[in-house]
């Protein structure tokens, strides 16, 4: 019981860390949510981005030097970082004016 | 239609600058243009093809199946690009010397062309289907009329095209003693670009490490959003922000080729003075 207790504090502590590496965000009606994402400098972070519009959208970022087209109601993942302290926007290339968002890194 | 246009505009510059180059370098090949065509032509077929299949292809690799397509395509283009520019540094004194020449061997000159229209077909390709996906949405979305995006695509394509001639009729202008010289040097600068281009989608697909990132910043001064942005990444793959191993792919393909070029123009002359 004692041990079971141990291993459920040991997750209970690791869980933030593993949910801090993915983050996830949900592209619908041509924006980003959440349109502002906290991920930890220094380490690389995967962000799984999921597209609820029929529409093909494609994630740019100048700043991540990231760009990939996420088709119509898919998923894609995009590995970012490590990256330094500071703010990185991103945007949707086909729907600039709605679809914009920042990572930041601390 | 504003928007269509200026997606379209910017999608269609990247194919359009790389093609004014690559029909500048060409001049006085036997049998270019019907070659050039037929890379255009290959080029958009292909588009739609891989816009087609863009969730395929993205399920591909562990989901880094475009990431590993669009580098695949980029370093194609960089091998081309190399294997004309050291074929020019053999014939390209021959080319400058008789204006009119028809390429003197012409069998020779035809796989050189097509060698080059491929490197246009893979332009083409990857700007155009982007292009495709992006109008496949629009078209979706039904907030424009058919004949809005249409016309919006139209005037992109026509900017783009035109930007790209006047790249084009501005190289001709160049006396023909550096002419050959100077495409040489942009396609050199060109393919340096693109291996920077093809080794960020690497960095992305987790395959190599990005090195110091940034490696530098000169946003504040040209940002690649800016005109001359735009147009330098076109050009010599301009970031303002790249990533150390992007300059390091840059700096490998840029010396490596000049040299290789060097070599082989001295090479044959030497063979030619014996």
């Amino acid at each position: 019981m004692k041990r079971l207790a141990l291993a459920a504090l040991l997750l209970a502590l690791a869980a933030p860390v593993l949910a801090a590496d993915e983050v996830r965000l949900v592209i619908e009606n041509h924006r980003f949510s959440p349109d502002r994402v906290e991920v930890p400098a220094g380490r690389k972070v995967k962000l799984v981005v999921e597209n609820r519009d029929a529409t093909p959208e494609e994630f740019e970022s100048h700043s991540l030097k990231r760009e990939k087209v996420i088709p119509g109601k898919s998923t894609a993942v995009i590995s970012i970082g490590p990256l330094k302290a500071g703010e990185y926007k991103f945007f949707g290339e086909f729907h600039e004016k709605t679809a914009q968002g920042v990572v930041v890194a601390r | 239609m504003l928007g269509t246009a200026l997606i379209v505009f910017r999608e269609v510059l990247e194919a359009a600058l790389i093609i004014g180059i690559v029909a500048a370098a060409t001049r006085g090949i036997a049998g270019r243009w019907p070659r050039l065509l037929a890379g255009v032509g290959l080029g958009l077929a292909g588009s739609c093809a891989v816009a087609f299949g863009a969730e395929a292809i993205s399920g591909l690799a562990d989901g880094m199946g475009q990431e590993l397509f669009n580098a695949g395509v980029l370093f194609t283009a960089v091998a081309m690009l190399a294997w004309h520019n050291l074929w020019m540094a053999r014939h390209g004194r021959e080319l400058a010397a008789s204006a009119r020449a028809v390429g003197q061997d012409v069998r020779e000159g035809r796989r050189e062309m097509g060698v080059l229209a491929i490197v246009v077909a893979l332009a083409v390709l990857r700007e155009g289907s982007e292009t495709v996906l992006f109008l496949y949405g629009v078209s979706l979305g039904g907030r424009a009329s058919a004949g809005t995006m249409l016309a919006g695509g139209a005037v992109g394509l026509a900017g783009g095209v035109l930007v790209g001639w006047l790249l084009y009729a501005g190289l001709l202008r160049i006396p023909l003693q550096w002419f050959f010289r100077a495409t040489s040097a942009l396609v050199l600068l060109l393919a340096a670009g693109m291996a920077a281009q093809g080794a960020r989608f690497l960095i992305q697909a987790d395959l190599l490490p990005q090195l110091a990132s940034p490696a530098w910043d000169t946003s504040a001064f040209v940002s690649d959003d800016s005109a001359i942005g735009t147009l330098l990444h076109g050009l010599v793959g301009y970031e303002a922000q790249p990533a150390g191993m992007q300059v390091v792919f840059f700096a490998l393909v840029a010396v490596g080729l000049a040299a290789g070029m060097a070599w082989t123009a001295r090479r044959d002359r030497t063979v030619a003075a014996a």
